[in-house]
């Protein structure tokens, strides 16, 4: 049964989510304080209110995924609103057509939001720049996963109260993961100290240059972690292999249960999945009592619900996006 | 043809160091003289009044794409013919990257036919190095000369075979023909689609890194050392190029090298924060720390020259995500500007060395007619308005593409007539 219980949270002004990069902190707050709510009037994101109703989300995906997609979609119809799917293959991407006018064509049949993910980074803020309506980042290439790492660190504050002083390692292939570079912006504007880890070949030194710390040796930061971040070995994005192989990986950086004993006695285990078990994580690690990963699907729900409500309440003149870097 | 009498304006010819206010007078399609007597002037003579303007050498272009045949939709012989005008060049040197590629004496002849035909600015012909532009074997080169190519490049791809660059040099030096060759190590570039830093680790672009350009520089220098050929290498863009060029010039390599205006340009690698495919050329936008190195050694003389890098690309293949568009832009008529706004009006160059490094110097490395107004020499001629500022639209320009990264910038400086043989072939209406 469907229910109407809250009213719009004000001071939100963006009609697009691109990226955090781009957020202020009081954005982020308002996104996060704006799912945790949605999260309790929803039963844990399992009922249905009537907040966007007779709105129009298409999910436009140009790379394929399967939760990202049905967590949006999901978050849509927990809203009330109606969706339209789309992927690429199959679609009139593979006739030729570029992906702007098929984002077009799709805005025409009256839609009130794109959710796009592309293998390209940059491509929502092309969209953005062409089409009328509100446009979410569901992941372009490696840049950014907005709505990832606002799951990610609303699972963190939900379990620690704050994110200011933590210390949160991301484990992997940095070099080509979106989630990680949406969780490095949203973690330090919230005050965490931000570790990369990862072999030489995905965790360039440039990173340093934006004030997060870059480490080599798992083994050596882990006990000064709070939270583990562990992301996936991207093969599919590698043009030439990073590493000799994925059982030197695996010794050097995979979460392990002696791993475990070595870490914090509270250490939270995340990641964004899909998993390789054996890879970045063995499954006593994934399916222990420190592992949060299944609540951060749980509140990827949450926070897709509050984005798409914070964008379908935003003014209509309001700024599609701020510049990205400075 | 009505001959011309040009005056009032700053004569800026490096070729004979003028750099003073006077009179040229055109016959003939030739420069008949510098402050001619009123006596001498023939009666029907047709005055141009360039006051307040610089009148220079026509610009001379050592790499246009001009994409005809088989890739109209981007640019004809015709409309980048146009574009050159408008921009003040009246000669640019064509590249091979035709489809087919211009790889036989029947493909020059159907660019010089055309470009005949069109009669805008003087086209000359760079042809293949090699057949098909495949990089394997050497391509008909003595045929090609004969036929009228001025010089060979299997640009804008590199060279890879270094066997094949060997060979072309040593083979080269009976024609007394130069060649160039774009320096990249393509292995290293792979997809990438901007300058690898800071900026592209942060927008997960893949980079291209210097050290592609680097290797192939230090590569060629040895060769042409080696070979004792005429190598031009270009578009240098990284402050290490720089220094393997300086150091080769040094040790008396005789080679020259050249830079495109984006490299020049105040534009750093942040413009791909838009991901706007505008931005998606190469060389690539890069960081602060190499426009001024290249800067400076285009100064200095390091640098021997400015070519435009005018790579023309229809609208509908930049209007895509940053993977898909390919590189390219639309630079014949901004280079004379954004070198004006970035270089001479900031104090870093003088006409005259701007004339130099846009007429002369490329006159002598392409060995084609130019770059002087002695009289005698053809009457090639560009008359510069400096001081006009305008807005870069590319829907405006001639050229049949319109991609350029100074898209909406006010920049200064403008061609207002382009001469061609004592022929005024273009002339800008205020």
């Amino acid at each position: 049964m469907s229910k109407t219980l809250l009213e719009p949270p004000s001071g939100w002004n963006r009609r697009h989510l691109l990226g955090l990069q781009d957020l202020s902190v009081d954005e982020l707050r308002t996104l996060l304080d704006t799912a945790q709510q949605l999260k309790e009037a929803t039963n844990n994101c399992r009922e249905k209110l009537s907040l966007l109703a007779g709105k129009t989300c298409a999910n436009l995906f140009f790379e394929n995924s399967t939760r990202t997609r049905n967590s949006f979609s999901l978050a849509a119809k927990r809203l009330g609103a109606d969706t339209v799917e789309f992927s690429s293959s199959g679609s009139s991407v593979a006739k030729g057509e570029t992906f702007i006018d098929t984002a077009k064509t799709i805005e025409a049949m009256g839609v009130d939001w794109v959710v796009t993910r592309h293998q390209t980074p940059g491509t929502p803020h092309l969209l953005a720049r062409e089409l009328s309506c509100s446009v979410l980042n569901a992941g372009d290439g490696p840049h950014e996963h907005p709505t990832q790492g606002l799951l990610d660190i609303l699972t963190i504050r939900q379990h620690r109260g704050n994110i200011d002083g933590l210390t949160v390692a991301l484990v992997g292939d940095i070099a080509h993961s979106r989630t990680a570079r949406s969780n490095i912006w949203g973690l330090k504007k919230l005050g965490a100290h931000v570790i990369l880890c990862g072999p030489s070949t995905l965790v360039s030194h440039r990173w340093r240059e934006l004030d997060v710390e870059v480490a080599y040796s798992l083994d050596e930061i882990l006990p000064r972690c709070d939270v583990l971040n562990l992301l996936r070995i991207q093969f599919e994005r590698q043009t030439t292999r990073p590493f000799p192989s994925v059982h030197e990986y695996a010794n050097l950086y995979a979460m392990n249960a002696d791993r475990m004993r070595r870490s914090k006695s509270d250490i939270l285990i995340m990641a964004p999945g899909p998993i390789n078990r054996g890879v970045e994580i063995t499954p006593e690690v994934a399916d222990g009592p420190h592992s949060v990963i299944l609540e951060q699907v749980t509140n990827g729900i949450a926070v897709r619900m509050a984005a798409l409500w914070l964008l379908a309440n935003a003014p209509h003149n309001s700024s599609s996006s701020e510049p990205i870097v400075h | 043809m009505t001959p011309l009498l040009i005056e009032n304006g700053r004569l800026v010819d490096p070729s004979q160091s003028i750099d003073r206010v006077a009179r040229v007078l055109v016959t003939g399609g030739l420069i008949a003289a510098i402050n001619p007597d009123d006596g001498d002037l023939p009666p029907n003579v047709r005055r141009i009044d360039a006051r307040g303007r610089i009148v220079a050498p026509g610009l001379i272009d050592l790499g246009t794409e001009l994409r005809e045949p088989g890739r109209e939709e981007d640019e004809t012989i015709e409309t980048g013919g146009n574009a050159a005008l408008a921009g003040g060049f009246t000669t640019i040197l064509c590249a091979a990257n035709t489809y087919p590629p211009i790889d036989s004496p029947g493909a020059v002849e159907f660019v010089r036919q055309k470009a005949q035909r069109a009669r805008t600015c003087r086209i000359h012909v760079i042809a293949c190095l090699s057949r098909g532009r495949e990089g394997v074997d050497m391509a008909e080169l003595g045929l090609l000369a004969e036929a009228g190519a001025v010089g060979f490049s299997d640009a804008p791809r590199p060279t890879s075979n270094s066997a094949l660059l060997k060979k072309a040099l040593e083979y080269c030096h009976m024609l007394d023909l130069p060649i160039y060759d774009l320096p990249l190590v393509p292995e290293l570039t792979g997809s990438g689609v901007m300058h690898e830093g800071r900026v592209s680790t942060i927008l997960g672009l893949q980079g291209l890194p210097t050290e592609a350009e680097d290797l192939a520089v230090t590569r060629d220098l040895r060769l042409a050392e080696a070979t004792g050929g005429r190598l031009h290498i270009g578009p240098i863009s990284t402050l290490q190029g720089v220094e393997l060029i300086k150091r080769a010039k040094q040790r008396g390599i005789s080679i020259s090298a050249s830079v495109w205006p984006q490299t020049l340009s105040s534009m750093t690698d942040k413009e791909l924060e838009s991901f706007d495919a505008r931005f998606k050329v190469r060389p690539p936008l890069r960081n602060e720390r190499h426009i001024e190195v290249c800067r400076e050694a285009l100064i200095d003389g390091t640098i021997d020259c400015i070519s435009t890098g005018h790579t023309p690309r229809a609208r509908e293949k930049k209007v895509n995500d940053l993977d898909l568009a390919p590189f390219g832009m639309v630079s014949l008529e901004t280079t004379l500007a954004s070198i004006n706004t970035d270089m001479i009006r900031s104090g870093l160059l003088s006409w005259p060395d701007a004339i130099t490094r846009l007429s002369t110097r490329p006159a002598e490395i392409a060995g084609v007619p130019g770059g002087s107004l002695k009289p005698g020499s053809p009457a090639d001629i560009v008359i510069i308005d400096p001081d006009v500022a305008w807005t870069v639209r590319g829907d405006e320009f001639q050229s049949r593409s319109n991609s350029t990264p100074w898209e909406g910038k006010e920049l200064f400086g403008q061609a207002t007539h382009a001469i061609v043989g004592g022929e005024v072939r273009f002339e800008r209406h205020a």
